[in-house]
């Protein structure tokens, strides 16, 4: 041993983290990069959009209204890229819109989903007993009501409104999030590890936030990114049935409900343009997510 | 005589057991994991610990530690019970108590680093400590157990199991306890790997007058490391006696047996006369034999083993059973033809 | 003729990090009614190497070299041919034996069907063979257990009808992969009692795969030394352990505490077993010799007969051993009652 410690060098060796080793293994996954690039595409559109669009969101091109189907039509020269919608409004920057309210609406769903269901899952799996049982079946009650009912219940109560949407989201968002968080806790609580921290006395919520939650995020960062496409599709149903978002704002549901009303009038670029960026999203979500399960499971070497 | 630094006197450990299919209001059913356990512990000795699975080493372990909830008594040097007490009263006592575990992996976080996998137990109960000083101090802890300093930001899992395992005797050491419970720290390693572990853990002890409880399921690990050596078999305790004595003249014929089950690594060996073969498994827990527990598979029970339940008797070697001594020959023969019946 | 002849075998893995050089130009025979040996420590290769033998290798795994039985060239065989030779010539069990149990079969099932499928068996017969082999493993009332679940065993009885259900095509040859290390001492000494007779009751050949030498001490005739995928040493069991040959025979020896002897310290290795996805450019064992010398970390020494039996792959002059080697005869663990 004494031959070891005189061999020590004085610098110390950087350590290879195990989100380092899943980062390499991201980076590789071809299938999560090309994912990755859509979604970086999709957000640079959303910031940035604005500054390439001629009209803004809210104009009315008089040229063009009136007969949409006709002079509506993408063009490069009247700076109608995407054309215009049914009012003459610029689509591009209508779907520059609809693309910031949307992500946003999946990334607060998310975060909300994230933050409340690990701390609710992890605590309820950890301490056990009693006052799990009593967590578990608050979250088994509000599962079984119809949430999609009550959402529309609220924004027909309340009013329309992006925070009371926000609010309805992520009321239900956390609750899958909690169960599958406690699940793998129950598995986390039992390993040696948080015996070992146990035994020395850290506290419990100490134990909860050092040991516990750092070995989750694997899990939760999988499934939060599938939660974004799925908060932006309920967002999108909710708009699509005219309960979302209100005027002048938009998103996409709302964008994809106006394209697909006017169809029949040959303006299909209305649906196509807010329809392409919608799937694009979706797909690269669900890539990432994959990438990242793929990434983040040590069995998969 | 100088006080023991722990008195276990009468330690239960019941676990209550909920069928699953049962009905919430059917009874538990209790499993008696630890049934009855009193032993001492003086400074700076080495306690063996030996058992097959399912003996109840491990939950003794967790009971001393505060882990499982025990009944009985386990008087500390200072003469407070450590299993009255309040998780808060607790606390003071919980550096001087440490615990290396098992698995040397799955007992490391695979999120720290190795430096704050071993200053977590000096954050806990050092709070005052300067980053600076909480940092030279692991690192001198992972010099004294063989690691290199410089390592300190790496992560568990590029280390072998032999060093994993040196990173929990580091943790444990940290906080300076008087005594370490070692739950069968080198039963996942390698043979060579073993072997260095074990010494490292004797000089420790040496140098730093730890008191150890070493738990095994070999006893020729057990061996080495332990001044006194303690059988238990289904929670109770079998023999306890000095590690020479239990093992030049074991007086309980489980101890023999578990002793002649051992390989030999020497072809030349012939098990005929020695190997005292058992028969049939572990009783259930659930259900263990009335009067001695390890009647059910002692080639040497009789009728008064099933009624009455044998003491531990005697000074130094002290033995469970009515009919201690060591087996004849004719007896392991008797044992061996019974098994090929 | 030997029974099983392996010829320069090499497993790699490919992995992330790079090719990981499991197994290294293996040669080993083993004759018919033979139980060998093949001792190693974790990452040895030893399990890998028995996986390649039986065509079980991991999906990124890939064996090269050659393997025969009763003549037959089995390595990267097609799995028809495989699947019927792993059925009815060699036979395996592991550590686990829930690996190789159906959990949602009855044991009487899982007997029956690879009798009628392999012997043509009528149910009743397979039924009733499947009875006699339970009770050659000696599973007390093997007729009513015989309609178990696998998870109504306890372990040792488990490993008992693993035992069985390997045996039940009469195999000319066994492999057991660490067959008792989950167990407890008192039940491994049983299963071993066991495998050792039963070897010798069906005149099978046994390749004992375990890291305990103890074991092989017990069972095999001939032992085979395994460290950074390559054999080390081979030769018959006694003059092997009483005389070895290589340093790492010898301090594996020496590093087993042993209940019949008062060492103070134990005798460890030093340093930690080789990176096989970076296997050294000499002797992988080299760092932790006490025997090294010049050349050994550049050149890496080849498996050699210096005896009739015997092999060893080091550089370091026999005699060394000789002088160092302590008598074994006055280690053996004497019975309680005469000390």
């Amino acid at each position: 041993m004494q031959s070891l410690a005189s061999t020590m060098v004085e610098h110390e060796v950087k350590g290879r983290s195990p989100w380092a080793d899943a980062r390499k293994r991201f980076v590789r996954n071809k299938a999560a990069m090309f994912g990755l690039c859509i979604l970086i595409f999709v957000v640079l559109f959303a910031i940035f959009g604005n500054w390439i669009a001629v009209w803004s969101n809210e104009e009315l091109d008089f040229n063009v209204m009136g007969q949409v189907a006709t002079m509506g039509q993408p063009s490069i020269e009247n700076g109608h890229y995407f054309g215009t919608d049914d009012l003459g409004r610029d689509l591009f920057s209508r779907t520059v819109q609809g693309t910031q309210i949307s992500l946003m609406v999946g990334v607060v769903g998310a975060a909300i989903a994230v933050i409340a269901g690990t701390l609710y899952g992890a605590t309820a799996g950890y301490i056990g007993g009693r006052t799990d049982q009593l967590m578990m079946r608050a979250v088994d009650i509000l599962m079984s009501i119809p949430y999609m009912f009550v959402l529309i219940l609220l924004l027909v109560m309340f009013g329309r409104s992006i925070a009371m949407l926000f609010l309805g989201i992520g009321l239900i968002s956390w609750l899958d999030m909690s169960r599958i968080v406690r699940g793998q806790t129950l598995s986390l609580k039992n390993r040696e590890f948080i015996e070992a921290a146990r035994a020395t006395g850290v506290s419990t919520w100490k134990i909860i936030i050092r040991h516990i939650v750092p070995n989750l995020l694997g899990v939760v960062a999988v499934y939060a990114t599938l939660l974004v496409p799925l908060m932006i599709l309920t967002e999108s149903f909710i708009s699509f049935l005219g309960l979302g978002v209100q005027e002048p704002l938009t998103s996409w549901g709302a964008l994809i409900s106006e394209g697909s009303k006017t169809m029949a009038y040959g303006t299909l670029w209305q649906l196509a343009f807010p329809l392409f960026f919608f799937v694009i999203t979706l797909f690269g979500f669900f890539f990432v997510g994959d990438g990242l399960r793929d990434a983040l499971d040590p069995k998969e070497r | 005589m100088t006080r023991p630094l722990l008195d276990v006197r009468d330690l239960h450990v019941i676990f209550r057991i909920h069928s699953q299919a049962a009905m919430p209001w059917t009874k538990p059913r209790s499993l008696y994991a630890v049934n009855g356990v009193n032993f001492t512990l003086n400074q700076g000795e080495t306690l063996g610990i030996v058992g097959e699975s399912g003996s109840g080493k491990s939950t003794l372990a967790r009971a001393l530690i505060g882990l499982a909830d025990a009944t009985g008594k386990a008087e500390w040097i200072d003469g407070k019970d450590l299993i009255a007490m309040s998780p808060r009263q607790m606390m003071k006592y919980r550096s001087d108590i440490q615990m290396v575990f098992q698995d040397p992996l799955a007992s490391l976080n695979p999120r720290m680093t190795v430096g704050q996998i071993i200053a977590e137990p000096l954050i806990t109960h050092r709070p005052g400590l300067r980053k600076a000083e909480v940092k030279e101090r692991v690192k001198a802890m992972m010099e004294k157990v063989g690691l290199l300093p410089n390592q300190i930001n790496r992560y568990p899992h590029e280390f072998s199991g032999g060093q994993c395992q040196r990173i929990g005797i580091a943790r444990a050491l940290i906080v300076e306890p008087k005594l370490i419970i070692c739950d069968e720290p080198v039963s996942a390693l390698d043979v060579s790997i073993q072997a260095q572990v074990i010494n490292l853990l004797i000089r420790l002890q040496r140098e730093l007058g730890l008191s150890l409880i070493f738990i095994a399921h070999d006893l020729s690990v057990v061996k080495h490391i332990s001044d006194r050596v303690m059988v238990l078999y289904l929670g109770k305790v079998m023999e306890i006696a000095s590690s020479t004595d239990l093992y030049s003249a074991p007086q309980h014929p489980y101890t023999q047996a578990l002793l002649s089950a051992v390989p030999v690594p020497d072809p030349d060996f012939d098990p005929t006369n020695t190997v005292v073969p058992l028969h049939g498994e572990l009783p259930s827990p659930f259900n263990p034999p009335s009067g001695c527990v390890f009647r059910t598979r002692c080639p040497r029970a009789q009728a008064r083993c099933a009624s009455e339940v044998p003491l531990l008797l005697g000074n130094d070697q002290q033995v469970a059973c009515h009919f201690p001594g060591p087996l004849t020959a004719a007896e392991i023969a008797r044992a061996r033809q019974s098994e090929v019946a | 003729m030997a029974l099983l002849e392996i010829k320069n075998l090499n497993v790699r893995f490919k992995t992330n990090d790079g090719a990981v050089h499991a197994v290294n130009n293996v040669d080993l025979s083993v004759d018919a009614g033979e139980p060998l040996g093949i001792v190693g420590e974790s990452g040895s290769g030893k399990s890998q190497l028995s996986f390649a033998i039986m065509g079980l290798l991991a999906q990124n795994g890939q064996a090269t070299g050659s393997v025969t039985f009763d003549g037959q060239e089995i390595l990267n065989a097609p799995p028809k041919v495989l699947n019927r030779i792993r059925a009815e010539k060699i036979a395996m069990i592991f550590q686990d034996p829930m690996t190789s149990l159906n959990p949602y079969m009855r044991v009487s099932d899982q007997m029956a069907e690879v009798l009628t499928l392999h012997k043509g068996l009528s149910r009743r017969d397979a039924l009733a063979e499947s009875v006699a082999m339970l009770d050659a493993v000696k599973i007390p009332d093997a007729k009513g257990r015989v309609r178990l679940y696998p998870h109504e065993f306890s372990g040792g009885m488990r490993q008992r009808v693993m035992i069985a259900m390997a045996l039940l095509c009469r195999p000319k040859l066994l492999i057991a992969d660490e067959p008792t290390t989950a167990l407890d001492v008192t039940v491994q000494a049983q299963i071993m009692t066991l495998l050792a007779d039963l070897q010798r009751e069906f005149g099978m050949a046994m390749i004992l795969i375990t890291h305990d030498l103890g074991v092989v001490a017990g069972a095999c005739e001939r032992v085979a030394v395994m460290y950074g995928g390559r054999i080390r040493e081979l030769g018959p069991v006694g003059p092997l352990f009483r005389e070895p040959a290589h340093p790492y025979t010898q301090g594996l020896l020496a590093a087993i505490p042993r209940v019949d002897q008062n060492d103070d310290e134990l005798a460890a290795i030093p340093g930690s077993p080789p990176n096989m996805s970076h296997p050294p450019p000499g002797c992988a064992f080299e760092p932790r010799c006490t025997y090294r010398r010049d050349g050994c970390a550049q050149q890496r020494p080849a498996l050699e007969y210096f005896t009739a039996d015997r092999a060893r792959a080091c550089f370091a002059p026999l005699r060394m051993f000789r002088q160092a080697a302590k008598p074994l005869c006055c280690q053996i663990l004497m019975p309680p009652q005469k000390r």
